[in-house]
């Protein structure tokens, strides 16, 4: 039994081994949230290169925006009919603000189940957590909406651009103070996390100073937002002085600038910190992290930060080439990291509901159901601990940046019961609103995963190969079957006849002697801990 | 030190072992319980249930001795010879097989009840369905999603599993083990049955064994998440410490039923108060070489009961050895019993009503009912009709055993049931009228075989009486009479011989807990 974590010593050579079913997949857990069957099946026709080339591949067309979904005779909106989108109107109303970020809320579970075969999602929600906004601090709705759109155009981008444009975005300047700061009362909140999370970090005894911290608040000063929540540059609020920083920036000084000048020092400020080594080093784990496992030992380090970093520099900071790097290597498709991150509740969440095609109400034609529905998902996704676009605390959330424990921290006594209270109920109640219902459809499901779900053998197989990622003992799968599908009996056929019994005549009762048999099986495997592993 | 570490070790300390596989299986949100004080409260009443999968063999099970002759021209190939038929004292009409000493001797001490030719209208063959409807108590075209047992205990616990486990249910309202859930124990939200999921997890966690991992990050992650997974399940510290605290045991054979009898005695001793047990034993669809052609009293059916009888022997000597066999019943069943005519492979095919064991030092010792009619001449698809609903068993449990409500057995059972006299009186201080079984004649029928028409005269003691034609299925044909008479004495009935096809019918009178089964003829 393995007592640590381990590495592997392969680095980033392009990945040359076999591309079956389980690369395939582990390619697809990791890049989208969970996996279709129709998605392995397109992607198993293509070469790595070409899989990853594909998934990087993320349109510049966005998804059509959130929409009006509460009102009600209590709830008025005097600007945004009911199915209209509410990102285009600023408005202080309290109760609508409250309404609008569910309704983002919800849109965005929709974005994530009906996500296409790209990166995007998956990526979005890292840049979320990298950034760690919370919707509170932001507390307006539409820049809450601005500041995700930033990421989400920018995900497979130039993080430097990105950068840029989070420095300065009206809800980043609300949500670490940078609109309160100004020469006569600096606020260091930006400066701070401008430096130890989204450049150089604090990883490995980075040794910015707490007076860098300082001086670097004093070059952003000036940033403030006007009436119309619009981020303006404020000369009068700048302080004109020249910053010097430690000798970990080289004693760099940035020469202090009066009238709207000074807006540059944000771009010298930005321009200093891309010089340092460290910055690339710091993404590149952190997207190690997400990507591949939290354990990064002195190999690791070698084999994978460091040319990744390197490359990242040469590439001048575009993300899309070191995730192709990172994505094809055969560092990625060594079967020690194969099924081995435990799940977020949005990768448990969303990735159940596509395994199996749950489909939600249209939520353009059908704003109230649908949103309603994805509204139960959000409290599936709050209960497990992970309020979308919420996160804790200004780190994003502890599963991704906590040592030692990174994303074990995901499960404990609470939570791990209710993803499984989640799976079992999606057999067998579901949700309904107004007459639509999601839940699972076990016979269309087995059907669409299964070569033959006439077989129990087959099926169970096939069930464990789609559902999971670790292997299962052929014991258990024999007893599995023999408990659950044969209910004890010891030949094969009697499963195979009520399977067929049902296809032909698919009356109420030779349904639910398949049903059952079929939602027991599912309810066990979800409930295995190797469930909750991708 | 990890926090990881941390919590692996101090889950070594709370109980030495950590369970392998899967963990047992309980959703609540509860913290784990405080295993120091186990309750014994040696008034709760428990129930074993033994499954027998597949369709037990009646007929080569508990043996017809006085319909020696038809029964064995009907199975020729695998018939018990007469002379190795195992005596039952005080019951010269029926025996049982050869292999079935430990049953046998149960029977003579008074802690055996047979009960006849169990079933249900009209008999569904197959496995699933059959199995289900004896889970469910439904009727043959019924569906019901919630199982007997289940609906018992959630009417005792209606709020189940919220808030579960208390004060005064410390314990799983029922356990399964060596199987997964069943639709014995559904309730209307939630299973309520405690299930040993994995089967090697249960002995692991008595055994304090671990289930391995594979060498990989995965394994790591996956031997975590086990640890959390089994700190969720608040019974696993019960039912360990229930587990150890019982020391000395009897000899039980090795094989699989035993074992999972050892543990049920285990638990019901270490003070759980678990109201029902679940035990499966497979391997009963016996369609050919059942038996060895050259000696009938060996092969896979021989042994199977073999394992049977010495299993619950074991059991019940453990139960007496425990101090606990006041409190102790079981019952086995299985989903059919088989045909009565053997099949040219040695074995038989899939049947209608069979004999099911009820035992324990408060079941009424005895053979309840009459030894199935085996007519001269049988067709293949002739099945032993029922003559008894096998929820008048349950319902003899719920009200003599579980001492519930005439209101609640209605609940349960979602239908009314007579209550047989099969459970002692007092253990619920009821007033069982009827106490034993006439084995009187209570229907008469001239001429018998006929074609147009046959007089039935049927007695009857008074009250609730029912009188049904069945086919050789075990099918209802015809209700021909229900009726209640508020006097004692004979009846009659004309049957008209049209639209019958030729061949082997019954007559199946039921007058409370009075059942008489008759075979008719129609030419």
């Amino acid at each position: 039994m393995p007592q640590t974590p381990q590495s592997s010593p392969l680095g980033l050579n392009t990945y040359q081994g076999p591309w079956q079913a389980q690369q395939v997949k582990h390619l697809l857990n990791r890049t989208l949230f969970g996996a279709k069957m129709a998605d392995i099946n397109y992607f198993s026709t293509k070469t790595v290169v070409q899989a990853v080339d594909e998934l990087l591949n993320v349109p510049t067309t966005q998804p059509s925006p959130p929409l009006n979904d509460y009102t009600t005779t209590n709830v008025i909106d005097p600007n945004v009919p009911l199915g209209s989108t509410w990102v285009n109107d600023n408005t202080v109303d309290g109760t609508l603000n409250f309404h609008r970020i569910l309704s983002y809320k919800r849109w965005l579970i929709s974005n994530w189940v009906g996500q296409e075969r790209n990166i995007r999602e998956k990526l979005t929600v890292f840049w979320s957590n990298h950034f760690g906004t919370e919707t509170e601090a932001i507390a307006y709705p539409t820049l809450i909406y601005k500041h995700h759109q930033i990421l989400r155009i920018n995900c497979v981008g130039n993080y430097k651009q990105m950068l840029r444009t989070v420095t300065t975005d009206p809800g980043m300047l609300r949500n670490l103070n940078g609109y309160l700061n100004t020469k006569t009362a600096p606020d260091e909140n930006f400066a701070r996390e401008l430096q130890e999370l989204y450049t150089v970090g604090k990883e490995g005894g980075t040794k910015y100073t707490e007076d860098d911290v300082k001086t670097a608040a004093r070059a952003l000063t000036g940033w403030r937002l006007d009436a119309n929540f619009n981020a303006i540059f404020d000369p009068a609020r700048h302080d004109t002085a020249n910053k010097t920083f430690s000798a970990f920036y080289n004693n760099t000084t940035i020469t202090g600038k009066t009238g709207a000048n000074g807006a540059n020092e944000t771009d010298e400020l930005l321009n200093m910190l891309f010089l340092k080594t460290e910055l690339a080093t710091n993404i590149c784990r952190k997207l190690y992290r997400y990507f591949v496992y939290y354990y990064i030992d002195n190999n690791v380090e070698n084999k994978i930060i460091t040319p990744l970093a390197n490359a990242f520099i040469a590439n001048n900071f575009e993300i899309k080439p070191i995730l192709k790097l990172l994505l094809q290597s055969e560092h990625f498709y060594d079967t020690l990291y194969i099924g081995c991150q435990i799940k977020s509740p949005v990768d448990q969440v969303t990735g159940f509901l596509r395994q199996y095609e749950i489909a939600f109400p249209d939520a353009i034609t059908n704003t109230v159901d649908a949103y309603s529905l994805y509204n139960n998902m959000l409290n599936q996704l709050v209960s497990m601990g992970q309020n979308p676009v919420d996160p804790p605390n200004v780190a994003g959330w502890p599963a991704y940046y906590q040592s030692p424990d990174y994303n074990e921290l995901w499960i404990n006594a609470d939570t791990l019961p209710k993803r499984n209270k989640f799976t079992d109920l999606m057999l067998e109640t579901g949700y309904t609103k107004n007459g639509k219902k999601i839940m699972v459809n076990t016979i269309n499901f087995v059907k669409t995963i299964s070569t033959n779900p006439a077989d129990p053998n087959i099926l169970i197989n096939d069930l464990f190969s789609f559902l999971v990622s670790t292997e299962i003992s052929p014991t258990l799968k024999t007893t599995l079957k023999s408990q659950i599908l044969l209910s004890g009996q010891a030949s094969d056929y009697y499963w195979t006849n009520a399977w067929n019994a049902y296809l032909t005549v698919p009356t109420t009762i030779n349904f639910n002697i398949v049903n059952t048999r079929l939602k027991s099986l599912l309810k066990y495997i979800m409930n295995l801990p190797d469930y909750q592993l991708q | 030190m990890k926090r990881r570490n941390f919590i692996r070790n101090s889950l070594a300390l709370m109980t030495p072992t950590l369970i392998g596989g899967t963990p047992i299986h309980v959703l609540q949100d509860h913290p784990l319980l405080d295993s120091a004080t186990l309750a014994t409260s040696a008034n709760d009443k428990v129930l074993v249930i033994i499954q027998l999968s597949g369709g037990n063999d009646g007929l080569n099970t508990v043996i017809p001795i006085s319909e020696y002759s038809n029964y064995y021209k009907a199975r020729t190939n695998i018939a018990i010879p007469e002379n190795k038929i195992l005596k039952l004292t005080g019951n010269d009409a029926t025996g049982l097989h050869p292999n079935m000493t430990g049953l046998q001797n149960l029977f003579n001490d008074g802690k055996l009840n047979i009960v006849q030719s169990v079933g249900y209208p009209k008999p569904n063959f197959s496995h699933f369905r059959s199995t289900d409807i004896w889970m469910s108590g439904s009727d043959s075209d019924e569906y019901l999603n919630t199982g007997w047992a289940g609906r018992l205990l959630n009417n005792e616990n209606p709020g189940y599993p919220d808030n579960y486990p208390t004060a005064e249910k410390p314990d799983p309202l029922a356990i399964q083990i060596g199987s997964l859930t069943t639709l014995t124990c559904q309730g209307p939200t939630v299973n309520m049955a405690l299930s040993i999921s994995d089967p090697s997890s249960f002995y692991n966690l008595i055994d304090g064994t671990d289930a391995t991992v594979p060498n990989t990050n995965s394994g790591y992650e996956l031997s975590f998440l086990r640890s959390v997974a089994k700190l969720t399940n608040q019974y696993t510290a019960r039912i360990k410490a229930a587990s150890d605290s019982v020391k000395q045991q009897v000899t039980y054979p090795n094989n699989y039923l035993a074992s999972q009898l050892k543990i049920v005695a285990r638990l019901i001793k270490g003070g759980l108060r678990t109201k029902v047990y679940m035990v499966n034993y497979g391997g009963f669809d016996t369609h050919s070489g059942q038996a060895v052609a050259s000696d009938t009293t060996t092969g896979v059916h021989a042994n199977l009961l073999k394992v049977l009888s010495d299993s619950i022997a074991a059991f019940q000597s453990d139960m007496s050895g425990l101090e606990i066999e006041d409190r102790v019943i079981g019952m086995t069943y299985s989903e059919f019993g088989r045909r009565i005519k053997s099949n040219d492979s040695g074995g038989t095919d899939h049947g209608s009503a069979a004999p099911l064991f009820l035992f324990g030092k408060n079941v009424r010792g005895g053979v309840f009912g009459n030894n199935p009619n085996i007519p001269a001449t049988v067709n293949v698809n002739d099945n032993v009709p029922y003559q008894y609903d096998f929820r008048t068993v349950y319902n003899s449990i719920l009200q003599n055993w579980f001492c519930v409500s005439a209101t609640a057995q209605t609940e349960i059972l979602t239908k009314q049931y007579p209550t047989l006299p099969l459970i002692n009186a007092s253990v619920c201080g009821s007033n069982d009228k009827d106490s034993t079984f006439a084995k009187e004649a209570l229907i008469y029928n001239y001429p018998n075989p006929f074609t147009s028409v046959t007089k039935i005269e049927f007695k009857t003691k008074g009250g609730h009486t029912l009188l049904q034609l069945l086919d050789g299925s075990g099918t209802i044909m015809r209700l021909l009479v229900e009726a209640t008479y508020n006097y004692a004495g004979m009846n009659s009935y004309n049957l008209y011989g049209s639209g019958l096809p030729t061949g082997v019918y019954y007559l199946r009178l039921q007058n409370e807990d009075k059942i008489y089964v008759k075979p008719i003829i129609k030419m």
